[in-house]
């Protein structure tokens, strides 16, 4: 992950400047030497990524993750080398819709996509991304709604009422993005061009596992391996670590991983407590933070820990990630009957924020979050039951 | 290096004690500016120091550094400081098979292996120069964090016996100090963390033990650490002398004030 020179700068930090690509300099939050002051560097050094800014804080890059909402909760983004964790929900809706907004966002801001899953096809998972609503006075007006938490639900849905008159027909052509964070209608598909138009590779694990492949024997399950080497092929191909120096425009790969740890990929540690995999998963993610850490790239993983047994090892999995959130819907539950809840679809939970570059974290004081999927919208609101 | 640390430790880098076990563990919360506290304080004390950095990358170390007051980056340079990047050498071990060990050699093995490269690693970057450059006072090993090597497969033993061998050889050997960093898992059953933390608890000098807050998250105070000096391997009749302090983390550093004296309160 490259730091961004930042433009206001924290009083007495020494100034940087963007990487030039070498094989040697494009790590994770490194600093380049002390910005040339006055003159606007020009030519290949200041390169801006598209759909990528630099956090308030300390200058790392961040990139939106599909939601603008969690964005804000994260402070601002998700860092660029870093690990999003999703742990999902018991029937896995409410997380597979956050890990398809993260892709479309990428299909929006014009980044590479690496999507991998063990029980669905990549190009099928491609298909179902949520149309971008590209509308700019729409996204103004949900900004403020989002951003308010105080806003009451009824103003929130008068105000979409109002709007559905001004909406003009969706934008089909050269997407233009120099927003970051777009919002989607969960409701339509996303158009046809947009996905020929980005770059992705897929990893569908039936497919890759098939090829008898001579490896020594290692304590990874077979399918991991292989979507390691798979990830490190890309990243050295097309450069993400800045082996390439004479790519003119970086660009970040966004990686999903669907399942992570689900009985597919041939891990058992959902079935039993003591598996004799048991420590593939987390080598997994060992191996897979140091390929972020060395690329510019971002990556979601969706895992389904309501199934895993072993509390210890959510524990284990939880520290080797860097940004975990829980999802938890009311679907089935208790609560989806329960008057008190039912302004909201589930319970979002902040599990961890990582330090970076930092000795402390832009924590949101609330802790209680409550989300509601709406048509256009995935709203995350302070849950006001427990206030 | 936190100044407020330094006087409740009633230590300073020109007269810090050597030979020394210094256990850092946090429970729920992250007891990592103590790390960075501790990597400063070493190398503002001239001391030959190296780093194990299992969880996170150099330029996050560094840059935390440079608030501080410390370089990293001119501080491996000169030698002074030797730093294994664990993540990105868990690449390198991993999609190439090396010739000769590699310190993180266990990613690569099928069954629970041992740590007897890593301390291979750490014994030759701490072993005294005899061209006699610029003399350091006394080497520091300072790893972070533990528990990172039980989430990768070994065991408790195979750990305890590595911090064993270190023990025997920077503290006895060298007369330098070493620092690790444990989690706490708390509540959660967690019995490799719990034989791991026991064990280093009865053989350590210090122990900083960084915790949440009984009653949840709160902006003003973000935890509570405890001190404990203890004099392992003696039999003495003096209790061991015990300490808590609750800290707000700033950008620059850590404030400490006694319990219930948060500014934000009074």
């Amino acid at each position: 992950m490259a730091a961004v020179a930042t433009c206001g700068g924290d009083a007495g930090s020494a100034g940087s400047a963007v990487a030039t690509a070498s094989k040697s300099n494009v790590t994770s939050f490194q600093r380049r030497g002390p910005r040339v002051s006055g003159t606007n560097d020009s030519g290949p050094r200041l390169v801006s990524i598209t759909g990528t800014r630099p956090s308030v804080r300390n200058g790392q890059l961040l990139v939106s993750t599909g939601l603008p909402a969690l964005d804000q909760l994260l402070g601002g983004g998700l860092a660029v080398g870093t690990v999003l964790l999703i742990e999902e929900d018991k029937y896995n809706i409410y997380s597979s819709l956050l890990f398809k907004y993260f892709l479309a966002e990428g299909i929006v801001n014009g980044h590479t996509l690496l999507v991998a899953s063990a029980n669905e096809d990549p190009a099928n998972i491609l298909q179902e991304l949520p149309a971008p609503l590209l509308d700019d006075n729409c996204k103004k007006e949900f900004d403020e709604d989002v951003y308010n938490h105080k806003t009451p639900e009824s103003n929130i849905k008068m105000k979409i009422a109002w709007r559905y008159q001004l909406l003009p027909k969706m934008e089909i052509g050269p997407v233009s993005s120099s927003r970051f964070g777009h919002y989607y209608d969960a409701s339509k598909r996303i158009p046809q061009e947009l996905i020929e138009a980005s770059k992705w590779h897929g990893f569908f694990l039936p497919e890759k596992i098939s090829s008898t492949l001579k490896v020594e024997p290692c304590s990874l399950t077979h399918g991991y391996i292989k979507l390691l080497q798979f990830i490190q092929n890309i990243i050295c191909e097309e450069g993400f670590d800045g082996s390439n120096p004479q790519k003119k425009q970086k660009n970040i790969l966004r990686i999903g991983i669907q399942n992570l740890g689900s009985p597919l990929w041939g891990d058992d540690i959902c079935c039993t407590e003591n598996g004799d995999s048991s420590h593939s998963l987390t080598k997994f993610l060992y191996v897979l933070r140091g390929l972020l850490r060395t690329s510019l790239s971002a990556c979601i993983i969706t895992m389904p820990t309501h199934l895993i047994q072993n509390k210890a090892f959510i524990a284990h999995v939880t520290n080797l990630s860097d940004v975990v959130v829980g999802l938890e819907s009311f679907i089935g539950s208790e609560r989806e009957t329960n008057p008190l809840y039912k302004d909201y679809h589930g319970l979002i939970h902040i599990r961890q924020i990582p330090r970076l570059n930092n000795l402390f974290c832009d924590e949101s004081d609330v802790k209680d979050l409550g989300f509601k999927l709406k048509r256009k919208l995935f709203t995350i609101e302070v849950d006001s039951i427990s206030l | 290096m936190f100044l407020e640390l330094n006087n409740l430790l009633n230590t300073t880098p020109e007269r810090a004690e050597q030979g020394k076990l210094t256990l850092l563990c946090d429970a729920k919360t992250d007891g990592s500016f103590l790390v960075h506290h501790f990597l400063s304080f070493y190398l503002k004390a001239n001391c030959k120091v190296c780093f194990v950095a299992l969880i996170q990358s150099f330029s996050h170390y560094n840059i935390v550094g440079q608030k501080l007051g410390v370089n990293l980056t001119m501080a491996r340079e000169r030698g002074q400081l030797v730093f294994l990047e664990g993540l990105k050498s868990a690449v390198d071990v991993f999609f190439q098979a090396q010739e000769k060990p590699h310190p993180l050699q266990f990613l690569r093995e099928a069954n629970a292996g041992n740590l007897k490269p890593l301390f291979e690693f750490v014994r030759e970057a701490l072993k005294p120069v005899d061209s006699g450059e610029a003399g350091w006072t006394y080497p520091v090993l300072l790893v972070d964090d533990l528990s990172v090597l039980l989430s990768l497969g070994l065991g408790a033993v195979a750990v305890l016996d590595f911090i064993h061998y270190c023990r025997a050889t920077v503290c006895w050997e060298l007369k330098g100090n070493v620092v690790v960093l444990v989690h706490d898992s708390g509540d959660v059953e967690d019995e490799e963390n719990d034989i791991l933390l026991n064990g280093l608890s009865h053989q350590s000098h210090l122990i900083l033990r960084a915790e949440g807050l009984a009653t949840g998250f709160c902006r003003d105070v973000h935890g509570q650490l405890r001190i404990l000096w203890r004099r392992p391997l003696q039999s003495t009749s003096q209790r061991d002398q015990s300490l808590t302090y609750q800290y707000k983390i700033q950008d620059r550093s850590v404030s400490f004030f006694a319990k219930g004296m948060s500014p934000a309160v009074l």
